[in-house]
């Protein structure tokens, strides 16, 4: 049979296919879909972890007792995953164990560009990249086998336009899904330096292994084409080569790491011009020119960003692009904005006008740093907030300490706010804390966390109790406030930020687009408007500024009544209502 | 068969997703290779947004390029104009006569551009432009604005109409199947056709 599937959905697929049992993530995307889909087959296990390095290590486990497992994360996700990364490589294997890690060029969702591909070289661990759905059930099969023949965890590189990209699959059945025996085994997972010494000859001897390996694997493919010109490409690279260059030749590397030397350099030799097409950094071109071969690259395609056919053809054919039509397309930008209903709302209200310095995360929050709001100063990585103020506090002193709070998602806490939370109480600090408590994990959309009370599969399960949380750590400041409160909020945070320990509030109010947050809907500006903009302080997209008048999108405004709250002159009501 | 590509073009939440995979449904019906292009996280929260949906003998490249769409269905005016320079020369444009402001334009750092349709139509545009929030809340759902435009665009197409409703069937949830349904056939019938050709 065969079906349209996106990349992740074929990802999850190829792993029912493979007989995976355990699947352990945290959503990031483009990698959230992965797991999403695996827990809708009822054979595999999933779960949502606290975090990537706690999930790689539940696959690890699950591995280790006989399992064929899978870990899925995107790409800063592995900088979090690399701690067991670069020891299960020592390690290896008893039940097949697969990494998924999705790249995301041109930054659609994330805070930078890295490009994974070195972990697969520095960690000395295979990795295969996928060029369509197809081959994103294939690779991840292909995957099991490699890890369990060589005694190695594999990881499978996506990009977003191949995680995000539908294609047809033909579906097959699953297989070898029968647990492997567990032997007890100190000399291969006890990993101290007497033992870790031999498993990295054994490393050793394995890389040699698969650099063979590698000159044979099928996921490696030449199409002979015109011999005038040879491409040599992945992924989703190889897809936008295939119709800049149309009908050359092409060597598709379907394993990126550890490389073929033998097969490139035949392939070198048969072609004119060679040209290396990779997105991100120059990792094949790099190693091909160490084995002395000519190739055309990074020396005029970019390192940022994501490729293109277009972008191909304009660099290397000098192709330039030919309007149609006669039309000045310069527009306003549309940036993402927080949706109308949005809890974090009334948190960034609260904090433009105490002027605070805030330090901040990566969450839908994080949309609190552009304009309107323009509250927040710092966003690093997941948890990173905590650290900063603390460390900001150090800097700066008592008096700036005061003046700042960091702000955090719940599932972001989870993930790693928790340890900075430890260290301001450890090391004496005395910041404030935020967690702006949706209920949800929402930027990636929606998944369930530790502090919703669901798990991946949707089944009631207990919650982690934040203020409890945190008085156990030993912050005896836990405040609990509903952000469109606005004024108990704002005496709150001035409160909390003047006093002379540490504390954390805790924001709650449940993400408008939860299923069982229902508000009484639209809401309509009336006569009484004095066009004093009170109201459009908030960066509500469901208020609009028409010049002589201000109005709500009907269409738009869910009727969460926060604009309501700033309005002096009782002029925003209920659409065909009065007022309240 | 010839190659057909399709841009689908909105903001974040006006259901831009369920078209292109309703389209690439219809796609794989009619036997052809297709690949449809998604976007998922950060730019849903009511950014700009945009799908590919790429039909044909053999597709390669998942996105579609400047002056390569043969159709650019857009969701909202500005959205529109702002990827204009993706439909080819004697593309079809199938516009969704709405006005969402951006934020820089609601609180007031930029302009909403003026007269988008006639600037469209002057630049020698073919275009199909329809009410779709109006017909979409007439057939019983505000959020059907996507189906309705799948009816406009379907009855221009040359794929069967029945094609179109199995793939709706497949892919729509029963509970909201009807009035989606009614939204197609409103699209498919009700388009006054304003093209300049
Ligand atoms: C290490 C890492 N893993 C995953 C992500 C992807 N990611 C960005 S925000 C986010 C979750 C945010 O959820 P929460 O903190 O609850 O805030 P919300 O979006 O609900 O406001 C995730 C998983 C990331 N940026 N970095």
């Amino acid at each position: 049979m065969k079906k349209l599937m996106l990349g992740n959905e074929a990802v999850a697929r190829g792993a029912y296919e493979a007989g995976v049992r355990v699947a352990a993530a945290y959503p990031g995307t483009p990698s959230t879909e992965i797991t999403e889909n695996i827990a809708k087959y009822d054979e595999m296990y999933s779960e949502w972890s606290p975090n990537e390095k706690v999930a790689l290590e539940v696959a690890i486990g699950a591995s280790v007792a006989g399992a064929r497992a899978i870990c899925s994360m995107k790409h800063v996700g592995l900088n979090v995953a690399a701690d067991p990364l670069f020891t299960v490589s020592y390690t290896g294997v008893n039940g097949g164990l697969v990494i998924m890690v999705a790249d995301d060029p041109g930054m659609h969702s994330s805070q930078n560009e890295q490009d994974s591909r070195f972990y697969a070289r520095a960690s000395k661990v295979p990795m295969l990249e996928p060029s369509n759905s197809q081959e994103c059930k294939d690779f991840v099969k292909a995957a099991f086998d490699i890890s369990e023949r060589f005694d190695c965890p594999v990881i499978v590189r996506l990009s977003t336009r191949i995680a995000h990209s539908q294609s047809i699959v033909e579906i097959n059945k699953r297989q070898n899904d029968e647990l492997k025996p567990y032997v007890k085994d100190p000399a291969k997972y006890v990993m101290m330096p007497a033992m870790a010494r031999a498993r990295h000859l054994a490393v050793e001897k394995r890389m040699a292994e698969l650099k063979a390996f590698a000159e044979e694997t099928p996921v490696n493919t030449i199409e002979w084409g015109s011999t005038d010109i040879g491409v040599i490409t992945s992924g989703i690279s190889y897809q936008y080569a295939r119709e800049a260059f149309g009908n050359v030749s092409y060597l598709k590397l379907g394993m990126v790491y550890p490389l073929p030397d033998k097969l490139i350099t035949e392939f070198a030799a048969k072609v004119g011009t060679l040209y290396v097409i990779e997105e991100l950094e120059p990792f094949f071109e790099n190693q091909i020119r160490k084995m002395g071969i000519k190739v055309i690259g990074k020396d005029i395609l970019p390192v940022t960003g994501e490729y293109s056919a277009s972008l191909l053809r304009q660099k290397i054919f000098n192709e330039a692009f030919e309007k149609s039509y006669d039309v000045d397309v310069q527009s306003p930008v549309r940036p993402p904005v927080m949706c109308p209903g949005c809890p974090h709302r009334g948190t960034f209200h609260v904090l433009k006008k105490l002027k605070l310095t805030v330090t901040g995360d990566i969450g839908c929050y994080t949309l609190g740093a552009l304009s309107p709001t323009e509250s927040m100063d710092t966003c690093i990585c997941m948890g990173a907030s905590i650290g900063m103020a603390h460390g900001m506090e150090k800097a700066r002193g008592r008096e700036f300490g005061k003046k700042t709070v960091a702000i955090l998602g719940d599932s972001t806490f989870i993930h790693s706010g928790i340890t900075g939370l430890i260290d301001i109480v450890y090391n004496k600090g005395c910041s404030t804390v935020i967690i702006l408590d949706n209920s949800i994990t929402g930027m990636t959309g929606h998944q369930q966390n530790p502090t919703t009370g669901f798990t991946i599969k949707g089944e009631p399960v207990k919650q982690v109790d934040l203020a409890l949380l945190a008085k156990a750590v030993g912050i005896d400041r836990v405040r609990v406030v509903d952000p469109f409160e606005i004024k108990e909020f704002e005496r709150i945070v001035k409160e909390e930020t003047e006093a002379d320990e540490p504390s954390l509030i805790i924001a709650q109010r449940p993400c408008a687009l939860l299923k069982n947050v229902r508000y009484e809907g639209p809401r309509m500006i009336n006569e009484n408007c004095k066009k004093c903009r009170s109201c459009l302080r908030i960066g509500c997209p469901a208020i609009v500024d028409k010049g002589d008048k201000i109005m709500i999108n009907s269409a738009l405004c869910v009727g969460c009544k926060l604009c309501t709250k700033l309005c002096s002159f009782n002029a925003i009501v209920k659409a065909g209502g009065k007022n309240d | 068969m010839t190659d057909l590509n399709i841009m689908i073009v909105g903001v974040g939440g006006q259901g831009t997703l369920l078209a292109s995979r309703l389209l690439g449904n219809v796609a794989m019906k009619q036997g052809f290779d297709v690949k449809v292009s998604e976007v998922h996280g950060m730019s849903q929260r009511g950014g700009s947004v945009v799908t590919y949906v790429k039909m044909g003998e053999k597709v390669y490249s998942p996105i579609i390029e400047k002056g390569e769409a043969d159709y650019l269905l857009a969701f909202e005016n500005l959205e529109a104009l702002r990827w204009i320079d993706y439909l080819k020369n004697g593309g079809t444009l199938v516009l969704n006569d709405q006005q969402i402001d951006p934020m820089p334009v609601i609180i007031g750092k930029a302009k909403y551009p003026e007269k988008i349709i006639e600037r469209l139509r002057e630049g020698g545009v073919r275009m199909d432009v329809i009410d779709a929030l109006q017909i979409a809340k007439e057939c019983g759902n505000i959020k059907s604005v996507n189906i309705v435009l799948l009816g406009v665009l379907a009855k221009t197409s040359n794929i069967a109409k029945e094609v179109w409703l199995e793939a709706m069937r497949e892919v729509i949830p029963q509970k909201i199947l009807d009035v989606n349904l009614r939204a197609f056939d409103a699209g498919y019938n009700g388009t006054k056709d304003t093209s300049k050709a």
